[in-house]
């Protein structure tokens, strides 16, 4: 299969490899996928003052159109509210990386990673929240 | 160091035409275009006379007692599919059991399902942890219905090697056809079909450095003279088992190759085995958590398998894009299934899809190997270091322990 120019230059260049403290109360982890089907997503972000996403990083086990979702999915995060980077889709991820169809669950899965750590963030400040 | 990029390292899956190969194909696309069927000039006399020619070439690269016991196929998959189906056909009267096993090529799985489709049953033996088949196991699953074994000499992804003699043994003895699909390990490893007792054997050219589209399915004339019905009508070619228009240059082509391997076969593997454990050896050395799939001992000598753990495969060939080589990741099938094969073995899914197979070949060279292994190690370094798995695993996380979402 030959693969999209731009899901090469994401796998071979990928943006915002890296970890954030995972017990950082500002900070929102999502960890999906699973080992036997071949791919695991783990997407942080670091949400600022007002909600907005300062920073995003990924790790991923996967193939490069994985590789691609993933670190596209943190180049789109940082500078968004929480409530723009959920509208994110998966559909938007297939359209900029030209995935075929047999490689769109890399990008279900990205959309699953976004929603979990956002989830994540969510529920570190409610926590957060009902202890003070 | 120079080597010239891209590197082909994906040996099982074809080889490159050995130059002489060509040379000797090349007069029969132009002056002798002859058909070998046609009896009545010269042009057919020429052709035909370099496809017997070719013929006994391949009889003596296998052992076989008469070049008369070779029909040209378009491929292995043909022969395959004309050994099961033709024999199945020839002797349902007699039985209606069919023995092979799990690790076998599509071409021989496909068919023995169509077989199911049409009354036969057929016992798929499993495998052992190398991938190996033994002949016990095949005697045991010996009924008095069962008129044919088919099991591989050596297997497409792991390379192992089976006991075919040992095998052979065991049918000849209960009366029970052997065939076997030996593609891979032609002119690699020991192969005689006198001496291990088989009775069919497909064999195709492309890999061992002929042309595609020819094969020949080996078909035993005595002690015990194996029938089949052909599986295509037409004129009656190849005394009648596969009509059509002979492929003479390929033919050609197929009978040189088989000579270079008849002379320079045994000296190609030990070559081949030296480049095969540097390769293995500068990775395993280096790296951790990397595993064989397969045997060490019962091996292909070009052949390895290494599952890379908490690297994905198709990631690897990715970022190794210059160099050719396969893996069983289920990103690489249009299944998203990872390999059959390395289930059988049983390879956990996570490793299945961490594989990668390398298949060194005639024209890979040992700046070729020192490239890859050291391309390998930065390559795995960097893939892991974006692994999330690969970090668990450092912070000690017992990746088994980790409820994980299956998507």
């Amino acid at each position: 299969m030959a693969y999209s120019d731009k899901v090469v230059e994401h796998a071979e260049n990928p943006r915002n490899v890296g970890t954030l403290d995972k017990s950082d109360p500002t900070v929102g982890t999502g960890l999906v996928g699973a080992p036997a089907c071949g791919d695991v997503m783990r997407l942080q972000i670091k949400v600022g003052e007002g909600g907005v996403i300062e920073d995003a990083k990924f790790k991923t086990f996967g193939c490069g159109s994985a590789i691609a979702s993933s670190s596209l999915a943190t180049e789109w995060l940082k500078g968004k509210t929480l409530d723009e980077a959920e509208q994110i889709k998966n559909g938007d991820i297939v359209t900029e990386l030209n995935l075929p169809p047999v490689k769109i669950h890399c990008s279900v899965l990205a959309e699953d990673a976004i929603k979990s750590a956002i989830d994540d963030y969510r529920k570190k400040q409610a926590a957060k929240r009902a202890s003070t | 160091m120079t080597v010239q990029l891209p590197i082909f390292m994906d040996n099982n899956s074809t080889t490159p035409v050995d130059p002489r190969v060509l040379d000797e194909m090349l007069p029969f696309f132009k002056g002798n275009f002859g058909n070998a069927a046609s009896r009545s000039h010269s042009f057919g006399w020429v052709a035909e006379e370099a496809v017997e020619y070719a013929r006994e070439r391949i009889a003596k690269l296998i052992g076989a007692q008469s070049e008369k016991e070779i029909v040209f196929t378009s491929g292995a998959t043909e022969s395959d599919n004309v050994a099961l189906k033709g024999v199945a056909e020839f002797y349902k009267d007699k039985g209606n059991h069919i023995i092979t096993a799990v690790t076998e090529h599509k071409a021989i799985l496909d068919a023995c399902k169509r077989l199911e489709r049409d009354g036969f049953e057929v016992t798929y033996l499993p495998v052992d942890k190398q991938g190996i088949v033994s002949a016990d196991q095949v005697r045991e699953a010996i009924t008095d219905k069962t008129i044919l074994v088919s099991l591989m000499l050596a297997n497409n992804e792991i390379g192992t090697v089976q006991p075919l003699e040992a095998i052979g043994k065991v049918t000849r003895e209960k009366g029970v056809l052997l065939h076997t699909d030996a593609v891979q390990g032609i002119g690699k490893v020991e192969f005689d079909v006198q001496k291990m007792n088989v009775d069919l054997a497909s064999i195709t050219a492309h890999k061992m450095y002929g042309p595609k589209g020819v094969g020949a399915l080996y078909v035993r004339r005595s002690k015990p003279r194996v029938r089949l019905v052909a599986q295509m009508d037409g004129g009656g070619h190849e005394r009648g088992m596969r009509s059509g228009t002979l492929n003479v240059p390929g033919i050609v082509g197929f009978g040189k190759a088989a000579d270079i391997l008849i002379h320079e076969g045994k000296e190609e593997s030990a070559r081949l085995f030296a480049l095969r454990e540097r390769l293995r050896s500068r990775i395993m050395d280096a790296l951790d958590e990397v595993y064989v799939n397969g045997s060490m001992e019962h091996r292909l000598p070009g052949n390895i398998n290494l599952s890379f753990n908490f690297v994905e495969g198709e990631a690897m060939m990715m970022a190794i894009k210059d160099v050719a080589v396969s893996s069983g990741s289920a990103c690489t099938s249009s299944s998203l299934e990872p390999s059959y094969v390395l289930r059988a073995l049983g390879v956990g899914d996570e490793l299945a899809h961490s594989s990668i197979r390398f298949g060194l070949g005639r024209f890979n060279t040992e700046d070729e190997v020192d490239y890859v292994a050291d391309l390998v190690l930065s390559k795995v370094k960097h893939l892991r270091d974006m692994s999330p798995l690969w970090e668990m695993h450092q912070e000690g996380i017992d990746l088994k322990s980790v409820q994980w979402t299956a998507h």
